[in-house]
């Protein structure tokens, strides 16, 4: 089971990992008015495995002065923390890797281990632009550890649980048995939406003000994962590549594999507490059952690919976006950073938190 | 009230930047044709895909347009002009008298010198053109073609010379025995 659990967990990872590689490939490309990859395969589609091939024919090179046990073991931590976070992630209705109570404090806890990974990476290197990037790649990822750590909060409040399921559950038309819902989550209202299901559902209908919340998590996770306009750790025109600098063939393909990982892992997190996790969007019409029809029957084989379909769908749309963003805006200093996490971000943080804490009560009011 | 203009200035900023991306994502369903310079519309088209997808896709080239040369040796009569005129010497000919007409050229002249070696070094060429203005039987043109890249340096000579070594020689030594019998002639 815990083999399976794994080779489930990978294979979701690896073939996510390429759709968005090859995505985000084209994207840009079409931002900047290219076509992108368009030798191998029919659109350049297959590109990302040659990429893949390339980068795992390449010399293994371990600097001559660097400390090489760390070395060589950074990509490895890296990507076990990354990975680590997948293990409570739920795919659908029926199935999570590892049901834990606390998995929103497990997957945050787990995932901000990476930085120690980066930080041996760079200091290993024994060479100052690693070091620089990976000295820059933990106090970004530290302070926006702030802002990602109070809109979570702000969705547990408003679900008063930390299990990722639960939250996903509470969003489904599956709960329909347990619990009413109302719309924007108000009773006083009295348009009960629980049968509607889809986007209704969803934490940022249920609760509008952590549609706020929603866009702090997503502006802090761009910079928790290094991504543009926050890439001042592997900033190429000045640090070449930061932390992963003296890394090549099959190490740096971990390292890339455990950003891209990173990446997905907060694009999943972002769909679960906020757009649903593995709830279809669509919503029940009247005899248009499309609610019903997109999330399958519980428990059967239709819920698990639905669900597992939604989910990906969602995450990698997020992403999409992180890939338009990162196409338009140029990088950010590091004291405009930081004034955005502290003096932005945080407090606006804080005051969505308090608000969702009313909002709660009016919920249940 | 610094602090809140800034962030609204960056709101909207944001929004105005990620609006002109998008822009160009739409933009992309279509790819610019692929006209000359020549033609009219070659400087109105400012939106869609620009790559050109090259071997696959090729830009016309103007009527103009000045790139290898190419040399008809079955119209050349040998008359050295192009090389005199050359800039960069980059026409090399060894012109050998022929002891009778050889034949005529399309445009009609005689042809009187044969080519022992005719050869263009397209690596000193600075394709401008001089050589087929003063070609008399315009012979020497300069192509279309600009794609020929070769991983050897020597192999942008280009060998224009019909007369294989042997058959040079030959008339080499027959020049020379004309020559011996004219003067022969002259010493009678």
């Amino acid at each position: 089971m815990l083999v399976l659990n794994f080779v489930i967990y990978i294979s979701f990872l690896l073939a996510c990992v390429l759709v968005v590689f090859y995505a985000e490939r084209k994207l840009s490309a079409f931002i900047q008015d290219r076509l992108g990859p368009m030798e191998v395969g029919p659109y350049g589609a297959i590109q990302p495995l040659a990429d893949l091939l390339k980068m795992l024919h390449k010399e293994d090179i371990v600097p001559a002065k660097a400390d090489k046990w760390l070395f060589k073991a950074a990509p490895i931590v890296v990507f076990i923390a990354v990975f680590m976070g997948y293990a409570v992630i739920p795919l659908n209705a029926n199935f999570v890797g590892s049901s834990v109570a606390m998995s929103v404090y497990f997957l945050l806890s787990i995932v901000s281990l990476d930085i120690i990974g980066l930080l041996m990476a760079g200091w290993s290197s024994n060479n100052k632009y690693a070091l620089f990037g990976s000295m820059r790649a933990v106090a970004q990822i530290v302070s926006y550890e702030v802002p990602i750590g109070l809109s979570v909060l702000a969705v547990i409040a408003t679900c008063q649980t930390l299990d990722l399921q639960e939250i996903c559950m509470q969003q489904s038309i599956y709960n329909v048995a347990f619990e009413a819902r109302y719309l924007f989550g108000l009773p006083s209202l009295g348009i009960e939406v629980s049968q509607m299901g889809g986007i209704l559902l969803w934490n940022i209908f249920q609760s509008p003000v952590l549609f706020i919340a929603f866009i702090i998590y997503f502006i802090a996770s761009l910079a928790e994962c290094n991504r543009a306009p926050f890439d001042i750790p592997e900033a190429e025109s000045e640090l070449i590549a930061g932390y992963h600098v003296e890394y090549s063939g099959f190490r740096f393909g971990i390292f890339f594999l455990a950003e891209y990982g990173m990446m997905l892992v907060t694009g999943l997190l972002a769909s679960i507490l906020f757009l649903g996790g593995w709830n279809p969007p669509f919503i029940n019409i009247g005899a248009l059952k499309l609610a019903d029809y997109t999330s399958g029957v519980k428990g059967e084989i239709s819920s698990h690919i639905w669900g597992a379909f939604w989910l990906a769908s969602k995450s990698i749309a997020l992403l999409l976006v992180h890939v338009w963003i990162r196409w338009t805006f140029p990088r950010l200093r590091v004291d405009q950073l930081m004034f955005l996490c502290w003096k932005v971000l945080t407090p606006l943080a804080i005051i969505v938190l308090l608000i969702s804490a009313v909002w709660r009560l009016l919920m249940v009011m | 009230m610094g602090y809140f203009k800034d962030i609204s200035e960056g709101f909207s900023s944001t929004i105005v930047g990620l609006k002109l991306s998008l822009k160009h994502i739409f933009q992309a369903r279509k790819s610019r044709t692929n006209v000359g310079i020549e033609q009219d519309n070659y400087f109105t088209q400012d939106t869609g895909i620009v790559t050109l997808q090259y071997p696959f896709e090729v830009l016309p080239v103007p009527d103009n347009a000045r790139y290898r040369l190419d040399n008809e040796i079955d119209d050349c009569i040998v008359c050295d002009k192009c090389a005199k005129v050359c800039p960069v010497d980059c026409i090399d000919i060894e012109a050998i008298k022929a002891t009778e007409e050889i034949g005529y050229t399309s445009d009609g002249s005689a042809k009187k010198l044969y080519a022992a070696k005719f050869d263009i070094d397209m690596s000193k060429c600075c394709f401008c053109g001089l050589c087929t203005t003063v070609c008399p039987t315009e012979c020497l043109t300069m192509t279309k073609t600009y794609d020929f890249s070769e991983f050897n340096v020597k192999d942008f000579t280009y060998h224009y010379s019909n007369l294989s070594p042997e058959v040079a020689q030959e008339k080499r030594e027959l020049l020379a025995l004309f020559q011996k019998e004219k003067e022969l002639k002259k010493g009678l």
